[in-house]
């Protein structure tokens, strides 16, 4: 018998993989667009069926909310040409599978090998919020001050090379 | 203090009941779908209470009457005739737009409103989502809706809708910082995001009292982004009538449109339920110090009480703000929000870290 959490899971799971597989198969860009929606909210609801109720929030926050408005946007504001249609040619369909095929094989190696996750993570807790915060600004062992304030810095750049970009030259 | 009212200790039994008549999983369920009709039915009602109340209030401001034909002399019965109405009519679907998006959009919209509806806390135990970063998943659910309008709007096919849905997209993502800050700096004066804890902290005092200058200037701000965020005047350029016939849901009939009219309804209900939690105090009752027989009294009102009718006050002052105030320009909009808004929060942000380190605050 399956627990509440383990079919959770599995839905979620499986709306995942579905809508990525969506995502990239369908002819409207926009559409795509939509079903990455979906598959982040399921990354986000398997966050919180872990308990890391935070990374979920954040992942609603940053990736439904931001990233994919960003590029909603971005494609209502220009115009693309309604459907996506290429013609793909076989050598690229064959080495593309390929490729799928040894990255499948490498993350199953991985997951075989180490039995990880299953008996660290506490199912069904949430993991307190003053505990992500001082691990992320702390001094000590395993907390993480400098590349907290490093990724921070990175941020700054990427906005400030955004403005000059987009600023218009005198 | 006042426990009487405590809803925890009967949930639990109701709980523990079922749990001794059924396997757990099943208990689980049941009670899920329960609560999530209960949802529903609440979302509902609520939706009628504040369109008959705006319509009256309105009505007030513009020294009309308003409803009074159906259903006795205060027309009370206008809103479920409405209702009832827009239920019967013929949903259509356009020729040449994308039907997936076109359907998905007002679903879209509904789901980020119900969420975050479902986060508000209502009474003493009476939270329907309860985690201990409350708030921050309420700020990240209702980051979903603008989505739901660029896909109307884009998807209805037709120039009105797509120049209202980016109109709003471009508001509702710039007022979001600012309600993400001022909500912040209710968090440092409360040390928490849990949103019954928060409410909690404010059991003798509510966090205006308490927060005193910066947190009367959170609150302003929080109103005017709030009102922005959902989509009303002097913020409704998303639908400004004599422009854009009416915005993103122009191409939108029968219950899809009343989708998007239920949300914003909602969302004005939202906003002020949260303004009520994180600055009035959400269901603690009003306390002066030292009148012993009034403090008495007030904690003999439930909870719900005092925190629907605290957020009826909001929605009132929301109201008041939208029937008074002419629409303003897009570009006055942006301008307000990054030249104005957004630096005032950080500000307010400021000072509020500075006097709760300092301790000047109560």
């Amino acid at each position: 018998m399956f627990s509440l959490f383990e079919i959770a899971f599995y839905v979620v799971a499986l709306c995942i993989i579905v809508f990525s597989v969506l995502a990239v198969t369908t002819n409207s860009i926009l559409r795509s667009a939509t079903y990455l929606l979906f598959v982040l909210l399921g990354t986000g609801g398997i966050y919180a069926i872990l308990g890391y109720t935070f990374l979920s929030a954040v992942q609603l926050m940053v990736y439904a909310g931001g990233i994919i408005v960003l590029y909603v946007f971005s494609i209502l504001l220009t115009r693309s040409s309604g459907t996506m249609k290429y013609k793909i040619r076989r050598g690229k369909m064959i080495s593309v599978l390929l490729t799928t095929l040894v990255g499948m094989a490498l993350v199953m190696f991985i997951l075989a090998t180490n039995g990880f996750a299953l008996n660290i993570i506490p199912q069904g807790v949430e993991l307190p919020v003053e505990k992500i915060g001082k691990a992320l600004i702390g001094t000590e062992k395993y907390q993480f001050v400098l590349p907290f304030e490093v990724m921070s810095v990175l941020l700054l750049a990427c906005m400030i090379g955004a403005i000059m970009i987009a600023r218009k030259r005198k | 203090m006042f426990d009487y009212y405590n809803l925890e200790p009967l949930l639990m039994w109701i709980h523990r009941t079922m749990c001794g008549i059924m396997p757990e999983w099943l208990a689980f369920t049941i009670e899920g779908i329960a609560v999530g009709i209960f949802i529903m039915v609440m979302y509902a009602v609520l939706a009628i209470i504040l369109i008959y109340m705006e319509r009256k209030v309105c009505a007030a401001f513009q020294c009309r009457i308003g409803p009074d034909r159906v259903g006795g002399r205060g027309g009370l019965l206008q809103v479920p005739a409405d209702v009832i109405k827009i239920l019967t009519k013929e949903i259509i679907f356009l020729k040449n737009s994308d039907k997936f998006l076109y359907a998905l959009a007002p679903f879209l919209v509904i789901m980020a409103s119900i969420l975050t509806f479902s986060c508000l806390p209502w009474n003493k135990g009476g939270e329907i989502l309860h985690m201990n970063i409350g708030i921050f998943f309420v700020l990240a659910a209702s980051s979903i809706g603008v989505l739901g309008i660029l896909l109307a709007g884009w998807s209805s096919n037709s120039k009105y809708t797509l120049i209202g849905a980016v109109r709003s997209g471009a508001m509702i993502i710039s007022y979001e910082l600012s309600i993400g800050i001022s909500v912040l700096t209710m968090v440092i004066l409360c040390g928490t995001m849990d949103i019954q804890e928060i409410v909690a902290y404010q059991e003798n005092g509510w966090n205006i009292f308490k927060g005193h200058l910066p947190a009367v200037m959170a609150f302003i701000i929080y109103l005017i982004a709030g009102n922005a965020e959902a989509n009303r005047a002097p913020f409704d350029l998303a639908e400004a009538e004599q422009e854009l016939t009416a915005g993103y849901h122009t191409e939108y009939s029968g219950m899809h449109f009343g989708f998007f009219y239920l949300a914003e309804y909602l969302n004005l209900f939202i906003t002020a339920g949260i303004a009520v939690t994180l600055f009035l105090g959400g269901w603690m009752p009003l306390h002066i110090a030292g009148l012993e027989g009034f403090n008495a009294v007030m904690d003999y009102i439930p909870g719900v009480i005092w925190f629907v009718g605290k957020t009826f006050f909001v929605v009132f002052l929301l109201m008041w703000i939208r029937w008074t105030f002419p629409r303003l320009r897009i570009d006055q909009v942006l301008i307000l929000e990054w030249k104005y808004l957004m630096p005032l929060s950080l500000l307010v942000l400021i000072i509020m870290t500075v006097m709760k380190v300092f301790g000047l605050v109560f």
